[in-house]
């Protein structure tokens, strides 16, 4: 068992969720404030947890879960699991409070609150999980709310088509990951994490290693929107804001990142993780720090550097240094409190002013001092100034970059110059400079808006000022988790005068510099906007539809004749190739065909030739009433067979329901036109084919049946019982209404059911119809 | 006989989805009855014909000395001879209502409940 502390704060989001929409229902105004006190609980177990971490404990839980298949539901927390643990919990605390001010008066409030902890448990569940199945079915959870939480303004068509495309792309990555995972349990012989991750050496020299890598992968970088799979990200900016601050910017977008991280010790330190990891992560770095240049929506823009930002984090676990995995985690930790407060004061800016388009907005500082503060404060640790935390983590980055050469510094210099411009973008050009006219008057936001950015940028602050504080309790035992051994971890703000200081000295003034340059620039890269990767979606997309229309043009097309000739072929090409690879000619010789006319009685022979030719009669006959006669021809004579050899009950049956039969065509026909020709000539000659291939085949069944010995039937018990048991003579009664009676209740409900409906037809009222 | 019966039934089963693959509602109907008549044949044929006694046990005698007819596939034929009596009027009054209300007796007109 364990922990179960652990397995109740996984599930506690769950539960909540259930009972959120009631709480908002009767208590809409503080709502907000009463939800956010579980993640605020869970924040305070995970802290208070900390310390049995630094020394080195692991939190673990374990309960059977499917056992026939050896799966077990199991927990582990390390300093990995719980780092990212509390972003989850304390921004999810800020995120719930801001949501209960952002969508005030939102009639859907409670769903979304639903939503917003469903995915907070799920996503807890993603980083404390131990069992990779278990791991899997948190992960898909997360894009499941994903999905519900960007398109919770569902009357809107883009914010359907951007869930949709976020579904799909994270969606078809997670099952390729699940096979990756999959084959990572059949090579190591365990699906349990903590077991998996001490067999890097045998993992990493098995054959199935590069497809597993690979498959991993795929989930990995489409969740963590790497290239090729970046453009769902700016477009699921169509959610509400505190999803964007939460989902696509803290959290959900770094469980590709936690993947990558968690998996490090078991599959990485090979060329292929390097060129695969560090490479897609290079790129996408640049790719979205590029793409960021142009846009002019504050949530794109800043969906863009996240882009670029969890690019910076791929490329970090990718070079897999112990410098370069320190990096990855303090920046971890300065992206999420930065990004985090930046993406709740786009929303507040939003709120307040109508609009987020960044030309449009300028000198709110006056009219939202509090907003501003923040945003200042964000925006430098964005940028990477001392003292705040941001700056450790870029020097960090910058030192990762020296110590392995000019190609890889000057590629994070180019992405930390855009950084600069995004963060001088947000703080100086909405903050500063000329007041604009916006939709809405400007005014301060609400406390609930504020106080998350407020918050982050505050630790921010306190963090980057005094690095200690997190250094040996939080980064050192995720460190330790991530390259597999205990590892010291020292940060501090200023190293002295270090090529690393000068370089980010001249990033933040070039960055500024191209910040005043903005709409030159804008003007300048305007047409060498890239949007290839989306196309190509667009066009696999539009692929699938057309073939699903096709396929289901050509297999439900609605001719009732199509779908029988289907079938009619089918099964007579599937059994007709079946029985020709048996032995059934020799099968078919030995039956009695010299005996057949001394074996037949004369009338017996009458009646076969008779329902022929009634049945020729009622296929061709031109006239509806010849059609009616013919068919009760076919009738009597199968009643008379059945009289001719020893079925009496049948006979009488037959005879009294063809009657009943009869009677109804004819008072039926009567009301139906007449006969007339409506298919072609061709296409009589075709289905003439098809139904005397179902006839052959038919005829061929029979011919092969009468020659089967068949088991000992249940007959003779049927016989021996009948009088002893159910006090009846006649055998087929007794089986009907005794030892089957209840078949022979099913029989009557059918037709009860029939009876019903055709009264139901005959009686609707003719003024509805008309 | 069974082999002359093996071809009756064929020839029922020929009979039926050749009617049934007509355009016409009417013919569909008894391609319908056609079909019903075929499997019953076919039951009836396939278990064996026997010219014996119908399966009625006697007063005092043992039932295991006289050989009579199987009642299983009586029983199995008997039930399907109803079932398919009643979906049969079930059709054909679908198909009167439907003609009344649609007004066409061709299955690829019948493309839309109202016309």
């Amino acid at each position: 068992m364990g922990d179960l502390a652990l397995a109740v704060v996984v599930l506690s989001g769950f539960v909540v969720a259930l009972v959120a929409p009631t709480v908002t229902r009767h208590r809409h105004n503080a709502a907000g404030w009463l939800i956010a006190l579980l993640p605020l609980a869970l924040t305070l177990y995970f802290v208070a947890q900390l310390p049995r971490l630094a020394r080195g404990e692991v939190l673990t839980f374990a309960a059977p879960w499917v056992a026939e298949l050896g799966l077990a539901f199991s927990l582990r927390a390390d300093g990995l699991g719980v780092l990212f643990a509390l972003l989850i919990s304390g921004i999810g605390t800020l995120i719930v409070i801001y949501a209960g001010g952002y969508l005030h008066g939102n009639p859907f409030l409670g769903r979304f609150y639903a939503w917003l902890l469903v995915f907070m448990a799920s996503m807890l569940g993603v980083a404390l999980a131990d069992n990779l199945i278990v791991l899997f079915v948190f992960w898909e959870l997360t894009s499941l709310s994903s999905y519900i939480l960007i398109g919770f303004e569902h009357e809107s068509a883009s914010a359907r088509a951007a869930a949709l495309q976020a579904m799909l792309v994270t969606g078809a990555g997670g099952l390729a990951m699940l096979a990756g995972l999959l084959l990572l349990g059949q090579v190591s012989g365990s699906l349990e994490l903590s077991a998996l991750l001490t067999q890097g050496d045998a993992l990493r020299a098995s054959p199935l290693y590069p497809a597993a890598l690979l498959l991993v992968l795929l989930g990995a970088f489409s969740k963590s929107a790497q290239f090729p799979f970046h453009f769902w990200l700016p477009n699921a900016m169509q959610a509400p804001t505190p999803v964007s601050a939460y989902l696509h910017s803290a959290t959900m977008v770094k469980a590709g990142v936690y993947l990558l991280a968690r998996l490090n010790p078991a599959l990485g330190g090979t060329d292929l993780w390097l060129y695969a990891v560090g490479g897609i992560g290079a790129a996408t770095m640049l790719l979205g720090g590029y793409l960021a240049l142009t846009q002019t929506d504050l949530k794109r823009l800043l969906a863009y550097s996240t882009v670029s930002a969890l690019g910076t984090l791929t490329m970090l676990i990718g070079l897999g240094t112990s410098l370069a995995l320190k990096a990855m985690v303090v920046f971890v930790l300065a992206h999420a409190l930065y990004k985090g407060a930046l993406f709740l004061i786009a929303g507040a800016v939003d709120h307040a002013t109508g609009t987020r388009d960044v030309t449009q907005l300028g000198g709110l500082a006056r009219a939202m001092p509090i907003t501003a503060s923040a945003a200042v404060l964000a925006a430098l640790a964005m940028a990477g100034v001392p003292p705040l935390f941001g700056f450790i983590a870029k020097e960090l980055i910058y030192e990762v970059g020296l110590e392995l050469g000019v190609w890889w510094i000057s590629a994070i210099v180019a992405s930390a110059l855009f950084t600069v411009f995004i963060a001088s973008t947000i703080a100086l050009g909405v903050f500063f400079g000329q007041t604009r006219h916006t939709p809405k008057h400007a005014h301060e936001a609400p406390s609930s808006l504020w106080l998350g950015p407020v918050v982050l940028a505050g630790l921010s602050l306190l963090i980057g000022s005094a690095p200690e504080l997190v250094s040996a309790i939080l980064i050192a035992p995720t460190v330790a988790a991530i390259s597999g051994k205990p590892v010291a971890v020292k940060l501090a703000l200023w190293h002295g005068v270090t090529p690393a200081l000068l370089l980010s000295l001249a990033t933040v003034l070039v960055g500024i510099g191209l910040f005043f340059a903005r709409d030159a620039l804008r003007r300048l890269l305007a047409p060498l906007r890239w949007s290839g990767a989306e196309q190509t979606y667009a066009l696999a997309l539009d692929g699938l539809n057309a073939l699903a229309r096709g396929q289901t043009r050509v297999l439900q097309n609605g001719y009732l004749r199509r779908y029988l000739m289907t079938i009619v072929l089918a099964t007579v090409g599937l059994t007709g190739a079946v029985l020709l690879n048996q032995p059934i000619w020799n099968q078919l010789s030995n039956l009695p065909w010299e005996t057949i006319w001394q074996d037949a009685r004369f009338y017996e022979l009458g009646l076969a030739v008779l329902i022929v030719l009634a049945t020729i009669a009622a296929v061709v006959s031109p006239s509806r009433l010849g059609a009616v006669a013919a068919l009760g021809v076919v009738g009597y004579s199968i009643s008379l067979i059945f009289l001719a050899f020893g079925a009496p009950d049948l006979a009488m049956t037959q005879f009294t329901i063809e009657s009943l039969s009869v009677l109804l065509f004819v008072l039926v026909f009567y009301h139906l036109p007449r006969f007339t020709r409506l298919s072609t000539s061709r296409a009589r000659v075709r289905d003439a084919v098809i139904a005397a291939l179902a006839g052959g085949l038919m005829t061929l069944f029979v011919l092969l049946a009468v020659g089967v010995q068949f088991q000992p039937s249940i007959s003779d018990y049927f016989l021996e019982n009948a009088l002893p048991l159910a006090h009846g003579r006649n055998v087929v009664n007794v089986i009907l209404v005794d030892f089957r009676g209840l078949d022979t209740l099913g029989e009557i409900t059918v037709l009860g059911i029939a009876a019903l409906g055709a009264y139901a037809l005959l009686k609707l009222r003719r003024e509805k119809i008309e | 006989m069974e082999i002359v019966l093996a071809f009756v039934v064929g020839g029922l089963y020929a009979a039926a989805i050749y009617l049934l693959l007509r355009r016409s509602l009417i013919k569909l109907l008894i391609g319908l009855v056609l079909l019903s008549h075929a499997a019953n044949l076919l039951i009836f044929t396939a278990a064996g014909l026997t010219r014996a006694q119908p399966p009625i046990v006697g007063d005092k005698a043992a039932p295991l000395a006289t050989v009579v007819a199987d009642p299983l596939p009586q029983a199995l034929i008997l039930t399907a001879i109803v079932i398919s009596f009643g979906v049969t009027a079930f059709a054909l009054v679908l198909a009167y209502r439907a003609h009344k209300i649609v007004g066409v007796d061709d299955l690829d007109r019948l493309t839309s409940t109202d016309t």
